[in-house]
């Protein structure tokens, strides 16, 4: 049992939220375990983005937010006055819906994260810059326009350039936010494969509309619904033999 | 049913019985009324040209371009613009040292710290700023600025050129503060996010993403400012005073391009004169300034766009 513990990067603990006083989610119980892809899927409005972002508290500059409940990053309630929201953020990234580069260089965006955090050494940026970018699958890409503007890329070589950002800090965690609803299939199917292949090195937590992706590259799925935590499984069973009535008119496409 | 039908007939009718007339004369109107300031604009610059064109007639470029500053000397008044120049470049150079720091940085806690309530406080009363009228901050600039700086600067005189610039500088805040808010504001949330992700502060994304993703619109505000400060006349007309000498000393009083035209159309040229024809040289090449200035705006505001 206590290795099982070992192998739990999140363990999240009667988690509410509320907009102001609308309640966006009720009393939340799962765990995210390590180097597995949890896929979190649910109708429009059902609180996934909203938990997913409460992960590394970006949810909170949305100033009328409100949570109880803890979330255990390795053992450590992430809303504790002792976490620095900052230092969370390096070891829990994120990529959003839309691809979201700076305006800056292919170079500079792959660097911000390294240089804000201080580091300055220029054989151990490159060396960061590379890896990364070969990570996210991009680097054959962009190798001899690392200086080109973010914004001539396509948006699914944005995408990986973003992910690359990401994995430029060294997380452990990577949270998704609906990564491939801005891309055309083919860049999707590329983004899908990065996934499979970060899943040896990262904890992924993915918030997708689409079912048959979440069948595709998810070990456990969790469904929400109107806040709720419906069922959270081994993406088979979830999506071959649900516990819950509405996670099967869910999955089985009568709603939603 | 029944209802639907009826509906659909009335429109027909309405269609067809609508006269076709107002919707082809309207647009015409319309560009008619937007004609008006382009005309006005050659208007005045066919008129400055012209009346500049006797001047150049009876001065040289050479004596323009000089520092001999004397148009009220009876025997031989000399028209040169150099005093006029330092003054206007000089006092304009000084707002801007007082507007851009302190324009930029409440630009940027309006735009990226500053709570909604905040923001909703601030902003009519910077506008505010904005609408004293110029003899005011003129006013305000001989009588009550210049006595403070006395103090700290025994040597000032009465009318100088430093007042007024701290004056022109404060009254432009506003302006540099608003536009370059918009232009932060403009910055889309998504590209906060993903500094945030990264585990930047809030000071790391408002620098190192936001303000050089706003950069464009930033430049522009400045460049618009100066301008501002360039055309501005009643400040500099009260408390920097009318000497035409060549000085470079910002404690002593000097007359600027604008501060010139004040003095001249406010009795002293008799129409037809030499120095008559010298306002609209000197109104002239105040165009041609600001002029140079809003290309410089827009330029730098579409070369330095990046693009997102």
């Amino acid at each position: 049992m206590t290795n099982y513990e070992n192998k739990v990067v999140y363990d999240v603990r009667d988690l509410n939220l509320w907009y102001g006083n609308d309640q966006a989610l009720k009393n939340i119980n799962l765990k995210i375990n390590k180097n597995e892809v949890t896929a979190i899927i649910g109708p429009s409005g059902c609180g996934k983005s909203t938990f997913i972002k409460t992960l590394n508290r970006m949810i909170e500059n949305i100033p009328s937010v409100r949570t109880t409940g803890q979330i255990l990053y390795h053992g450590l309630n992430i809303f504790d006055k002792s976490i620095k929201v900052e230092e969370l953020r390096t070891r829990v990234g994120m990529v959003f819906q839309k691809p979201n580069p700076f305006p800056k260089s292919i170079y500079e965006n792959v660097l911000y994260g390294p240089k804000i955090h201080g580091i300055k050494d220029k054989n151990v940026l490159q060396e960061v810059l590379e890896t990364s970018l070969k990570s996210a699958a991009l680097w054959d890409e962009v190798k001899d326009r690392l200086h080109d503007n973010a914004y001539g890329l396509s948006g699914g070589q944005q995408q990986r350039l973003c992910i690359a950002r990401c994995l430029a800090v060294q997380p452990d965690v990577i949270l998704m936010d609906e990564p491939t609803s801005a891309l055309d299939p083919i860049a999707t199917a590329k983004i899908e494969e990065l996934i499979d292949s970060l899943k040896s090195d990262y904890s992924i937590s993915i918030v997708t509309h689409s079912m048959q992706q979440a069948g595709r590259i998810s070990d456990k799925t969790a469904f929400f619904l109107m806040g709720d935590l419906i069922e959270f499984d081994q993406t088979e069973v979830i999506f071959s033999n649900p516990r819950d009535k509405r996670t099967e008119d869910y999955i089985t496409g009568r709603f939603g | 049913m029944e209802k639907d039908m009826n509906v659909r007939s009335l429109i027909r009718d309405n269609i067809s019985k609508r006269k076709n007339s107002i919707d082809k004369l309207m647009p015409k109107f319309f560009f008619l009324m937007a004609s008006v300031s382009i005309i006005t604009t050659i208007g005045i610059v066919m008129t400055l040209i012209t009346d500049a064109i006797k001047f150049f007639e009876k001065v040289s470029f050479a004596q323009f371009f000089s520092a001999d500053l004397a148009p009220l000397n009876a025997n031989n008044p000399t028209f040169g613009i150099l005093p006029l120049i330092t003054g206007t470049v000089l006092s304009s150079l000084i707002a801007m040292m007082v507007a851009i720091p302190v324009g930029l940085t409440a630009a940027m806690y309006l735009s990226e710290f500053a709570t909604e309530g905040t923001r909703r406080v601030i902003k009519p009363i910077m506008e505010v700023l904005a609408g004293i009228p110029t003899i005011v901050y003129g006013f305000f600039a001989y009588s009550f600025v210049t006595p403070l700086l006395m103090e700290l600067i025994p040597s000032l005189e009465a009318k100088n050129v430093l007042s007024p610039g701290i004056v022109m500088g404060i009254m432009i805040i506003p302006m540099v503060a608003s536009l370059s808010e918009d232009a932060m504001n403009a910055v889309p949330n998504a590209m906060r996010e993903g500094a945030y992700g990264l585990g930047s502060t809030k000071l790391e994304v408002t620098i190192k993403v936001v303000l050089p993703a706003a950069i464009s619109g930033i430049m522009a505000s400045f460049v618009l400012a100066i301008s501002r400060a360039i055309g501005e006349t009643m400040i500099v007309a009260i408390a920097s005073g009318s000497s035409k000498n060549l000085t470079f000393d910002i404690t002593k009083s000097m007359q600027t391009m604008t501060g010139y035209i004040v003095e001249f159309t406010s009795g002293d040229a008799g129409s037809g004169t030499t120095g008559y024809y010298s306002l609209y040289a000197v109104g002239l090449l105040l165009f041609i300034f600001t002029l140079v200035m809003n290309l410089i705006a827009q330029y730098i505001s579409r070369k330095y766009r990046e693009e997102y």
